[in-house]
């Protein structure tokens, strides 16, 4: 297994100095949920700030001197993107409100024109509802149909499972880079391979791998990767769905209007090139300006010492808390995994752990976590969820472990 | 770490370890089930009726202790009830036996049960007016 993390920024990371640029940390909470949404430092909210304060126009239009500011500082965050999953043109970087959004983008615009009747569709059971739905519904539009690649004992994809899939010749494999209840870093790179070796089109989820191991999307020469913002130190309702050029091109609009036009004439419209084709109306233009602020501040910290910080969390958390009796973990073990661990407490149900835990001003994630049919397969109606990243301390973890010991003796 | 043990009393951990009336009625005059899809939370409710008089009630379900607790106490307060008393409980009844205070994130587990309540029984006074 390989991941796209540079070697020469893997230095040792600085908890308590990256902790000062979060100033939402000082109230002292233990913010274990940053796999449901990350926090922001302050360069990012400045960033957002600065855009208003200084250059607040609409891009792409105005010919005067905010416009041109704001649309150089909202280009430039796509040139940022750009770096940050190599991609080997700029106008590969599409901007979306989302992974969400992204994948529905080629569900939409790249499904309704290529998969047809009897068409099928290879995902996971380990994916998040956003890489399931929009399959099930393009499926169900076209008479396409939609297979599952299960997962082993240890919460690892069936690899058999997925070859055999493969010889069915799918029209296109989604799936998660790295899983967001599971935790495993799935194989992507030999995933895209095989799929491609198969004839398929391949999405990568990139919701829980971009903020850890962040891509190289040539190297991994898959052909969509989607994204969110928010989950790796950005603003909210923003993301990045990257597709290959000559995919993109081929594409017909997502959505229609302003902004992706070239010529519109009442008997036709001609579209606009990449990547405003795909970015129609005015856009969340500070957030996409705070997103471009998070890249700089991740690549300056360096996703090697994240994710090696991360690692050490992770083993961390997977001592102390399997020494708690009746508590299982679900998925791999801590070097096959990013940094979060789900797992359940006999006798507690997840959501009266987290309640329990919020007394104690430590924050996690509890309930089927956007999973059902991973639930399903796990045979639990919920997990709880903690998760880490680049501010957490060991500290927190401490606390995590007392809360739930504490909960274990309230319901002795 | 200092957690108000207080939310979770006694008595709501005696009815989510020890839940009244659980189970199942054979041959119920009328049975509902509601799931809370956030968070898995499963109430449901069997009901014997005579002449109007909630005669016997049962609940199943899994979830958390507030979801469960909740029901238990419900099942013990309909017991005996008419359909029009039943009727009349309100979401502030059930937060005030429970008798914490409930986050909003949490009042769907709490208020579970009354949806079974709701649902399911306003469903049958309607029936049985149809019936006559």
């Amino acid at each position: 297994m390989s991941t796209s993390i540079s070697s020469s920024t893997a230095g040792a990371l600085d908890v308590e100095a990256v902790r000062r640029d979060f100033e939402f940390l000082a109230s002292g909470v233990a913010y274990l949920d940053s796999a449901n949404t990350s926090q922001r430092p302050r360069q990012v909210i400045e960033a957002m700030e600065a855009y208003y304060r200084e250059c607040n126009a609409n891009i792409h239009r105005g010919a005067y001197r905010a416009s041109e500011l704001a649309t150089e500082r909202y280009e430039g965050a796509r040139d940022k993107l750009r770096r940050f999953v190599n991609a080997a043109s700029r106008r590969e970087i599409i901007y979306t409100r989302g992974t969400t959004e992204g994948i529905n983008l080629v569900a939409y615009s790249w499904g309704r024109q290529n998969v047809r009747e009897g068409d099928l569709i290879v995902t996971t059971v380990a994916e998040h509802h956003s890489n399931i739905v929009p399959w099930q519904i393009l499926a169900q539009e076209r008479g396409a149909r939609v297979e599952y690649v299960d997962i082993d004992d240890r919460g690892e994809l069936r690899r058999d499972q997925f070859d055999a899939l493969m010889e069915r010749r799918p029209k296109l494999v989604a799936f998660a880079q790295v899983s967001s209840n599971l935790g495993t870093i799935n194989p992507y790179h030999e995933l895209t391979a095989a799929a491609h070796a198969a004839g398929a089109i391949v999405l990568i989820d990139g919701a829980q791998g971009a903020p850890h191991l962040g891509i190289d999307v040539q190297e991994t020469g898959c052909d969509f990767y989607a994204f969110s913002s928010h989950k790796m130190c950005g603003p909210t309702g923003v993301g990045v769905l990257y597709g290959r050029r000559e995919l993109l091109e081929a594409m017909p609009p997502f959505q229609s209007g302003g902004d992706m036009i070239r010529t519109v004439r009442l008997s036709g419209t001609e579209y606009a090139p990449l990547p405003e084709k795909f970015e129609a109306g005015t856009q969340a233009i500070a957030e996409v300006i705070g997103m471009g602020a998070a890249v700089d501040y991740l690549q300056e910290i360096g996703l090697g010492a994240i994710h090696a910080h991360e690692q050490e969390l992770t083993e961390y958390a997977f001592e102390a808390l399997t020494e708690i009796q009746g508590l299982r973990i679900f998925g791999p073990g801590p070097s096959r995994r990013a940094g979060l661990v789900a797992f359940d407490l006999a006798g507690v149900h997840p959501h009266d752990l987290a309640t329990i835990l919020d007394r104690g001003d430590v924050a996690i994630r509890a309930g089927h976590n956007c999973a059902m049919p991973l639930m399903e397969r796990l045979g639990v109606p919920a997990v709880a969820r903690a998760s880490f990243y680049l501010y957490t301390r060991r500290e927190e973890i401490d606390r995590l472990v007392a809360g739930l010991q504490e909960a274990k003796r309230i319901f002795a | 770490m200092a957690v108000d043990d207080q939310f979770y009393r006694e008595f709501i951990l005696d009815h989510y370890k020890s839940p009244r009336n659980f189970g199942r009625l054979e041959g119920p005059d009328v049975s509902h089930e509601e799931y809370n899809p956030l968070c898995g939370d499963l109430v449901g409710m069997d009901f014997r009726i005579d002449d109007g008089v909630i005669a016997d009630v049962r609940f199943h379900g899994r979830g958390c202790a507030i979801s469960q607790a909740s029901a238990s106490l419900m099942t013990e307060r309909l017991k005996g009830l008419s359909l029009e008393e039943a009727r009349q409980i309100s979401k502030d009844d059930v937060l005030e036996e429970l008798g914490i205070q409930i986050s909003p994130a949490r009042l769907k587990c709490a208020l579970l049960s009354l949806k079974v309540l709701k649902v399911g029984a306003y469903g049958l006074a309607d029936d049985e007016e149809e019936d006559r």
